[in-house]
């Protein structure tokens, strides 16, 4: 099982402090990956929040063929960071050529569009990168969008911290939010798309569990919307559920739970809402999880959230002290970076509970 | 000494016909109960002329009573045993004889009749198992202590961004009515009429569908197949559990438009059966021996035989047949009704799925299916041997193709034809409803359950003579006395409680407390060619 975990804090923090979350965790999986997404980014990428930032991961002709690509596009490149990096013999981690993170202004005739036009023109870019990266075996592409920086690596998530020198706190890469996993791999191949926590147009989303209806989910997604690609991972499908029901149909994110996890009709029944819940269940019953799954997501406006299957086979717990939050598969982890904090204010959350941060890290905790 | 009788080739004898009376006359001590309840009039009592074998001349044992095996066709032995059963000296059964030239010589001027399923043949499902087992990356679900949802949809279910929603704050808000959808157990108890079974054994399977609702908390739907509804049951409460069958013949119709003013309750939903899968292209068939003056009334017809039109008369294209007929029934009960279709599996579901799916009305609130392992009260042997679709690939297809336009589980697809045939229902259906079906229909079974002996091996199925020997399937009112109501329906839901416990025990490995409707990757295939055909892993 991947272990998953996040970071909401008010003062921006490092890397660093999501590898002292997760490595507790890592206890007897087999290590095969860490990544991370960060958003409300300061240190190198503070002045250009507004800028679309690419996350790629790639070969030098891979590079090649985005610089072409982005060129030909009218993108213009206002500002790129490289990892340092720190090969050495022993570590086990299985590097690509390139890492390039690179924050883009739009092109001239994107300038004066809606947010919401940019927003999918956003998408477009990526999944056509993602297509030429492909075609080619050039690389990956993981995110591409303001504010939002995701780094994935296969290997030991030690080895890959030492790698990209994540242990080194010079306050260049930080971010207000973090959501890492550590990933365990067990039912398919190793492949650097399958490792959450995935991104879609400012959703982030980890899950770990099996998700036994991935492949209804699947089957129904496909024709959903052109941004619902991939689905290297069962999780996937948990983070275009919460991008279709929030961002697609325009509900309230606290129906994600009911789309997820429904109430029984017997349930259904006894509600002031039942009428409604009844019409949502039936109409997304493809999109239904069935277990054993907990979820870390983070929306756009930054709110993060949290939740589970409906008979919780898969733990989450959230945790406070000062200015950060901290959620984690395992307890384990939060003492690790909250050590401080009063272990009976944390948050188990049950089957029906969803948990929602705001900005000012005032936490929600709603029952479906 | 005897005369030599001469032979004449065309002379029909016991062993030219499929069963043959096993007899043992030193048993027999000539009660003559096996030929009072012999239905078929295939054996009788005779005296054996004394002195006419060698070996009673021998024996000097002088007269006896003998029983003797009908010769001729129409009086043939069907097989069902009812003499074996009553004999209180296990001195007769009837036994299949390989011999047989029934085939050639049963059709007269006019064609093989019979009640029940096509002939046993190699079955799909068989070579399919529940083989993606929750084991260590999951865990399973205790069949025992979970809760689960055993619930499906039937009417016209909505795409997301056309529900009548608005997000207000943080809640949503019903902007508009939505097609009406019932949500009901995943079996649905299917249509066979009061006339092709005796007004008893349908009276039987109201009373365990109203049982396993009020008492079992199963919403166990019946549909009535074409044959009416009893007056009382339209104008009860109870009519909510009942599935109102109109088919090519609306026998039964001028009642039920009757009663709309005075019926206190909806019926669950309308069904216009379009074919069935035993007999496509064939319409219903009540032979006049079944036509009893109940029968006429609850119709509304003179006593003679009834065969229904293979097609509704007047339709004349699937997009007319939405526009008027569905309408129209969604009309007459106020929409609040949802209205499915049935048609037997062929060649052309897939497109007339397509076209269902593409209705603008969004008024078809189910496709049901039925494949050619259905059953039926009377049909042309030819047309059940040799006519019809097998259901799996067919449903399979229906929902592949539903899923590759991003509409599976827009119209409900329900699977018929066959299901429980080996009696293992709940694994026909468990299998059916990962592949797409949002539910079974299934009524062969139900007459088995009540007592019927018919099988796919040629046992009896002769649901369509009019001389059921369980009482099941006639209207001959000495012989319906034969099914105890009360026990008949004990043994339906006894059979639906253990169904719904080995749903459970199916749903559990698999570690889903909902339906997994679509999730073929729950099955393995034993067979590469239905691997191959249904997208189903194989493994050997």
């Amino acid at each position: 099982m991947c272990r998953i975990g996040s970071i909401k804090c008010l003062e921006p923090v490092q890397p660093a402090m999501a590898l002292r979350l997760m490595l507790p965790q890592q206890e007897g999986h087999d290590n095969s990956g860490f990544a991370l997404v960060m958003q409300d980014l300061e240190g190198v990428f503070g002045h250009y929040k507004d800028k679309p930032l690419l996350s790629l991961a790639c070969t030098a002709k891979g590079l090649g063929l985005v610089d072409d690509y982005m060129e030909e596009k009218g993108f213009v490149q206002v500002a790129q960071w490289v990892p340092d990096t720190n090969p050495r013999d022993g570590l086990k981690i299985e590097v690509m050529q390139r890492y390039v993170f690179r924050n883009y202004d739009y092109p001239e005739i994107y300038r004066y569009r809606t947010q919401k036009e940019r927003e999918e023109f956003l998408l477009d870019t990526r999944l056509e990168l993602r297509k030429l990266l492909e075609e080619h075996n050039g690389g990956y592409v993981y995110s591409f969008w303001p504010d939002v920086l995701t780094l994935k690596e296969i290997g030991d998530p030690g080895d890959i911290a030492e790698y990209f020198d994540l242990w080194k706190e010079d306050g260049r890469l930080c971010a207000r939010n973090i959501v890492a996993q550590c990933r365990q791999n067990t039912n398919y191949g190793i492949v650097r798309y399958a490792a959450h926590p995935f991104f879609l147009q400012g959703y982030t989303l980890c899950a770990n569990g099996e998700n036994t209806f991935f492949t209804r989910n699947t089957e129904f997604q496909k024709n959903l919307h052109r941004g619902y690609v991939g689905f290297e991972s069962d999780s996937q499908n948990l983070l275009y559920t919460l991008h279709y029901v929030h961002r697609e149909l325009g509900w309230p994110a606290r129906y994600v739970k009911h789309v997820l996890t429904p109430l029984s009709a017997a349930e259904v029944r006894e509600r002031p809402d039942g009428e409604a819940l009844e019409m949502i269940r039936e109409s997304l019953s493809q999109l239904q999880i069935n277990g054993p799954n907990a979820a870390i997501a983070l929306l756009p406006d930054g709110k993060m959230m949290a939740m589970c299957d409906s008979k919780k086979l898969r733990p989450i717990v959230a945790g406070q002290h000062g200015n950060m939050l901290a959620m984690a598969s395992e307890v384990c982890g939060l003492n690790a970076i909250l050590p401080e904090r009063n272990p009976a204010n944390d948050i188990y959350l049950n089957e029906r509970e969803m948990l929602m941060v705001d900005n000012d890290l005032a936490a929600s905790r709603w029952l479906q | 000494m005897a005369a030599v009788n001469r032979i004449h080739a065309q002379d029909i004898t016991v062993n030219d016909l499929p069963w043959k009376i096993e007899y043992d006359s030193a048993s027999c001590i000539g009660c003559g109960a096996c030929v009072a309840t012999c239905t078929f009039g295939a054996i009788s009592a005779a005296v054996a002329s004394k002195g006419t074998s060698i070996a009673a001349r021998r024996q000097k044992d002088g007269e006896r009573l003998v029983i003797r095996q009908s010769q001729s066709i129409p009086e043939a032995c069907v097989g069902c045993g009812m003499c074996e059963k009553v004999c209180p000296a296990d001195a007769i059964r009837p036994v299949r004889n390989p011999e047989s030239r029934w085939q050639v010589i049963a059709r007269g001027p006019d064609t093989i009749k019979r009640g029940g399923r096509k002939a046993a043949h190699k079955r799909t499902l068989d070579s399919i198992v529940i083989g993606r087992i929750s084991q260590m990356t999951d865990p399973a679900l205790d069949s025992e202590r979970h809760t689960f949802d055993l619930r499906s949809p039937l009417g016209r279910v909505l795409k997301p961004v056309d529900l009548p929603l608005k997000a207000v704050g943080e809640n949503l808000l019903i902007q508009g009515p939505i097609p009406s959808v019932r949500w009901i157990y995943p079996l649905i108890f299917s249509d066979m009429s009061i006339g092709a079974l005796s007004a008893r054994a349908w009276e039987a399977i109201a009373l365990a569908t109203a049982y396993l609702n009020e008492e079992c908390g199963m919403p166990v739907r019946m549909c009535s197949g074409e044959g009416g509804v009893p007056g009382a049951l339209l104008q009860s409460e109870r009519i909510r559990y009942m599935i109102l069958q109109i088919a090519s013949g609306h026998f039964g119709w001028n009642r039920i438009i009757s009663a709309l003013p005075k019926m206190k309750a909806d019926p669950c939903a309308v069904l216009i059966k379009m074919g069935q899968g035993a007999k496509p292209g064939d319409g219903g068939l009540l032979p006049a021996a079944k036509v009893a003056p109940h029968i006429q009334a609850i119709r509304g017809v003179p006593g003679v035989t009834l065969h229904s039109p293979p097609n509704h008369q007047g339709l004349y294209s699937i997009e007319e047949a939405v526009q008027k007929m569905h309408l129209s029934l969604n009309a007459a009960f106020g929409f609040r009704v949802p209205v499915a279709v049935k048609c037997a599996a062929s060649a052309t579901s897939v497109p007339v799925y397509n076209n269902l799916l593409r209705d603008p009305y969004k008024i078809c609130g189910g496709y049901f299916i039925d494949g050619i392992d259905g059953g039926t009260g009377a049909a042309n042997e030819v047309s059940l041997n040799h006519t019809g679709h097998p259901i799996v690939s067919k449903l399979r297809d229906c929902y592949r193709t539903a899923a590759g336009q991003g509409l599976q589980g827009r119209i409900p697809l329900w699977a018929g034809g066959g299901i429980g045939m080996t009696g293992d229902a709940a694994a026909d259906a468990f299998k059916l409803i990962c592949l797409g079906a949002d539910g079974v229909i299934l009524g062969r079974l139900l007459l088995q359950i009540m007592g019927c002996v018919g099988n796919e091996h040629g046992r009896c199925n002769a649901c369509q003579s009019g001389r059921c020997p369980t009482g099941i399937c006639t209207q001959d009112p000495r012989l319906v006395r034969r099914l105890d109501v009360d026990s008949a329906a004990q043994s339906i839901v006894d059979y639906m409680l253990a169904f719904d416990a080995e749903m459970r025990k199916l749903m559990a490995p698999v570690g889903n407390s909902a339906l997994p409707v679509g999730r073929a990757d729950a099955l393995v295939a034993t067979d590469r060619a239905v691997a191959e055909a249904l997208g189903i892993q194989y493994a050997c």
